[in-house]
């Protein structure tokens, strides 16, 4: 039992890694990782959507809508998420303006962000039951979390770097997330 | 005693032979002296003399601006020639305040006598030392009657006396140690009993032999226990916080002064000038300057402060033919004088005639490969490559967070570098413009205060005058229907008419006869005038 | 349909609420990004960003009504400040503004001073010292080189004199490494 959660975590942060892997949630990997500060807060924001999130789509799916409205399912389920979205907003904005304000328009677009969306809707497929669920969600937006940080600190490195004229900007930062995404796939077969 | 290991170092070539051979030399007085009033740490000295004036050897002539400043005397006696901006040795090459002191060659000295420091309070000690011009000879020039007071947040248990002089070429301190280590170790016993340290230890490099036996004999002559301590050479174990690793093993926090550890750490030369001042009443107007390099004869002398430093090198046999320039301190942390006409200051411990076979010139600067042998020989264990990185993309607030502020631009890191990359220039880049902007968000944040205190008290001054025209109104309203006010008009207007009638203009009486004529010719004239109208 | 209709009102509803409790439970109180802003604009008050200073002008920017390019005194290093604080790209500063020069003080030439104190009332700091019919002058150290007492000088008495470098203001450069003129 315990094992398969262990199994869940790994897999979503490391193996099955939502961005760099499933290639979800791209937008604000790109967009929000200039600066460390603020990817680690739309980490932390991320992360408290999605947890919460798949929890709830998972009680949604199963005890509202059941077999018979499951048409309802991508319908609610973006409902639900806005809500929470808007209601993590309200909270930074109280607690953090200055990460608000970082964060910008990508926070109240953690709604369409397709990983957001995409891991409950996994949920669903894989048929996990609620503690597998939050624990999908809570891995999957972990490995968000750590690869946009990661990336962020080699961005803020690249500013300073010699980039040759073409490269300079976005371009070599897709370079970067490329060769990123390729030592992700080192991860493949480390659970079988 | 057991000692301790500090990290990284390196050890460049020593070059100390060449200037230790002949014991310390006294020049002739010069016939100029300039003395600038920024020789020290801290605030700009304040005038206490006037163009013409006539001064005696060790006269005060620019007292202490605040706490942190020290004094400027005479060292000898003559006339006050000028006070006017002169070229200073300091890094930047530009003029500062300095006054010239015309020599009278009598070297007449003012009043001066020991002071009886035991039989006085302390702070009253302190104050002499301030007004004496005590200064850190270490190079670093900070004054010493701050680090000599003694706090009782923070009691000094060990006072260490630094003799180690890591730097190469220099060897001033050593040769000070050799010949007047008896004085020394007198002023090391001032300074104990000023702070209250439980016990002082006086710390030499091993490639001082001959000064640290010179140390040991003077020590056992004293009362007082002082231990002397040899330390392995290694630069720069000459550095404060360096050294107090090495003697205590106690490691001076990050930020903090070394008083927070209960050590408090002096130059040898210091304690020789304290001495001097206290047991001789003899301010700080001379020291021992290493000239060295490219000299005919390189050694030791004891130069008047205001010496222009190209007489100085003229009295050490003047320059080699390949000599390019001099430079002020060691070949580590020193910098190139923009000339040989600046003088001599508190801070010159040493002046080597560079050549370019001593001082190879700058190989152009390859990449950084991140090869991290400035980390391993850092003394203060700092990220040197990560520092260089952020100062050189202009991201101080990442280098400031890096501890940039803990670096002593010792240049190990710039030393070892296989890429040839002038790492401390990108520090101190680094450290004055983020020094330059910290100045100025203080600046803004008066700015500001003034500003809104501006703002309020217009607004004040507003609310005031609306509240005075109300009151005004309000009185005016009271009053408008009253008798006694329309009374009051009423009188004024007659007394105004009264006034008007009893009043006859002055010139026309007695008037002749031309002048009657013309003034009738006037009146027709503005008459017609009058009509047109 | 009916139960897929109560379904989703039932959410709509419930997630409203929640909203709306929220929303008065963290409310903001104030702007703490004006003072965020304002804090790294120069304070020169200066104006020339057409707003009447620098906390206006703070405030035109938390509220989106300014862009961040428009403070000269403050130059490129201020408005990269402003672009990392807020999460915007850093932008040319705008000429119309003007153009930033170097930091300089404004300097009373003072036998032409006739006292009308017509600077002083404009200085927006208080910097300048005086009374009617006697000579002005200029604290130096309080003057931020704004130029607004330049306008109102009946007289143009007034100068902007830049700050030389002193030994107490000068600074390290940035390592350069010479080119040697190779002789021909």
């Amino acid at each position: 039992m315990l094992e398969s959660y262990i199994l869940i975590l790994l897999g979503t942060v490391f193996v099955n890694n939502i961005v760099l892997v499933k290639i979800l949630g791209l937008c604000p990997f790109m967009g929000v990782s200039k600066k460390l500060e603020a990817s680690i807060g739309m980490g932390a924001a991320t992360t408290f959507v999605l947890t919460i999130g798949s929890g709830s789509s998972y009680l949604i799916n199963q005890y509202l809508l059941g077999p018979d409205l499951f048409y309802l399912r991508t319908l609610s389920f973006i409902v639900v998420i806005a809500g929470i979205v808007q209601f993590t907003e309200i909270v930074v904005e109280k607690t953090s303006p200055v990460l608000y304000q970082l964060l910008g328009i990508y926070l109240p677009l953690i709604t369409t962000n397709c990983a957001v969306l995409g891991i409950p809707l996994l949920n669903v497929q894989g048929n996990h039951n609620f503690m597998q669920s939050l624990l999908f969600g809570f891995g999957g937006s972990v490995g968000f979390s750590l690869v946009l940080v990661l990336f962020a600190s080699m961005r803020e490195r690249m500013e300073a770097a010699d980039v040759p004229g073409p490269f300079k900007g976005s371009a070599i930062a897709m370079v970067t997330a490329g060769l990123m995404s390729l030592a992700f796939m080192g991860f493949a077969g480390l659970i079988r | 005693m057991s000692l301790f290991k500090f990290h990284g170092g390196v050890h460049p070539p020593e070059h100390k032979l060449k200037s230790t051979a002949a014991p310390i030399r006294s020049v002739t007085m010069p016939l100029r002296l300039v003395l600038p009033l920024r020789q020290h740490v801290g605030n700009v000295a304040k005038l206490m003399v006037a163009v013409g004036d006539h001064v005696l050897k060790g006269q005060l002539l620019a007292a202490p601006d605040g706490m942190i400043s020290a004094a400027v005397h005479a060292p000898t006696s003559g006339t006050i020639a000028a006070i006017e901006e002169r070229l200073i040795p300091h890094a930047s090459g530009l003029p500062d305040l300095c006054i010239t002191l015309n020599a009278d060659g009598e070297d007449r000295w003012g009043d001066h006598q020991p002071l009886d420091y035991q039989a006085q309070e302390k702070s009253a000690v302190l104050d002499a030392l301030r007004l004496a011009g005590v200064v850190g000879l270490g190079g670093a020039t900070f004054p010493s009657h701050v680090k000599l007071r003694a706090d009782d947040a923070h009691p000094v248990l060990t006072l260490i006396i630094n003799g180690a002089e890591c730097e190469p070429y220099i060897t001033c301190d050593d040769l000070l140690m050799r010949e007047r280590a008896l004085e020394i170790v007198r002023g090391i016993e001032i300074m104990q009993y000023l702070l209250g340290a439980k016990h002082a230890i006086i710390g030499i490099e091993d490639n001082k032999p001959e000064a640290a036996a010179a140390m040991r004999l003077a020590c056992s002559q004293n009362s007082i226990s002082i231990t002397v301590a040899t330390v392995p050479t290694l630069y720069p174990g000459g550095g404060a916080k360096q050294l107090i690793k090495v003697l205590t093993g106690l490691e001076v926090p990050s930020g903090k002064l070394p008083t927070t550890i209960g050590v408090q750490c002096f130059n040898v030369a210091t304690a020789y000038t304290v001495h001097r001042f206290i047991d001789h009443g003899e301010p700080v107007i001379s020291r021992v300057v290493t000239v060295t390099g490219r000299v005919a004869q390189p050694g030791n002398y004891e130069v008047p402060l205001g010496m222009e430093i190209f007489d100085l090198v003229q009295a050490a046999g003047g320059t080699a033919d390949d000599s390019n320039g001099l430079v002020m301190g060691g070949p580590m942390m020193g910098f190139n004088l923009p000339s040989g006409h600046v003088p001599v200051v508190k801070g010159t411990n040493c002046i080597i005639a560079s050549a370019p076979a001593l001082f190879a010139p700058q190989p152009p600067a390859m990449p950084c490969i991140r090869c991290a042998r400035c980390a391993e020989v850092c003394p203060v264990n700092l990220q040197p490559q990560e520092l260089y990185w952020f100062a050189r993309a202009d991201n101080f607030e990442k280098a400031r967070s890096y501890d940039l502020f803990d670096c002593i631009e010792c240049g190990c890191c710039s030393y070892v570098c296989p890429s040839r990359i002038p790492l401390v220039q990108y520090y101190r880049y680094a450290k004055s413009e983020i020094l330059a902007s910290d100045k100025a968000r203080q600046a803004a944040n008066v700015a500001r205060e003034r500003n809104e205190l501006r703002l309020a008290r217009i607004a004040r001054e507003k609310e005031e005058r609306a509240a005075k025209h109300a009151e005004r109104a309000v009185g005016a309203r009271a009053e408008a229907g009253g008798d006694a006010k329309q009374a009051a008009i009423a009188a004024a207007m007659a007394r105004a008419e009264a006034q008007k009638a009893e009043i006859v203009p002055q010139n026309v009486t007695d008037l002749s006869p031309l002048v009657a004529t013309e003034i009738k010719a006037i009146d027709a004239r503005r008459g017609k005038v009058d009509d047109r109208d | 349909m009916m139960t897929a209709l109560l379904v989703m009102i039932g959410l709509a509803l419930l997630l409203g609420i929640v909203l709306g409790y929220s929303a008065l439970k963290f409310k903001v109180e104030g702007d703490p990004l004006v003072d965020k802003i304002d804090a790294i604009l120069p304070q020169t008050q200066c104006g020339q960003c057409g707003f009447p200073g620098c906390k206006p002008y703070a405030t035109a920017i938390a509220h989106g009504e300014a862009d961040i390019n428009q403070c000269p005194p403050g130059g490129e290093p201020g408005m990269r400040a402003l672009a990392d604080l807020l999460g915007v790209e850093p932008k040319p500063l705008n000429a119309e503004c003007g153009t930033p020069k170097p930091k300089s003080v404004a300097v009373i030439v003072e036998n032409l001073c006739i006292g009308c104190t017509l600077c002083i009332q404009a200085c927006p700091v208080d910097a300048i010292l005086g009374a009617a019919k006697q000579m002005h002058t200029v604290i130096a150290s309080e003057c931020t080189g704004c130029e607004l007492c330049l306008p109102p000088c009946p007289v143009d008495c007034i100068s902007m004199v830049p700050i030389p470098e002193k030994v107490d203001n000068w600074k390290w450069r940035y390592p350069v490494i010479e080119i040697k003129s190779l002789a021909v």
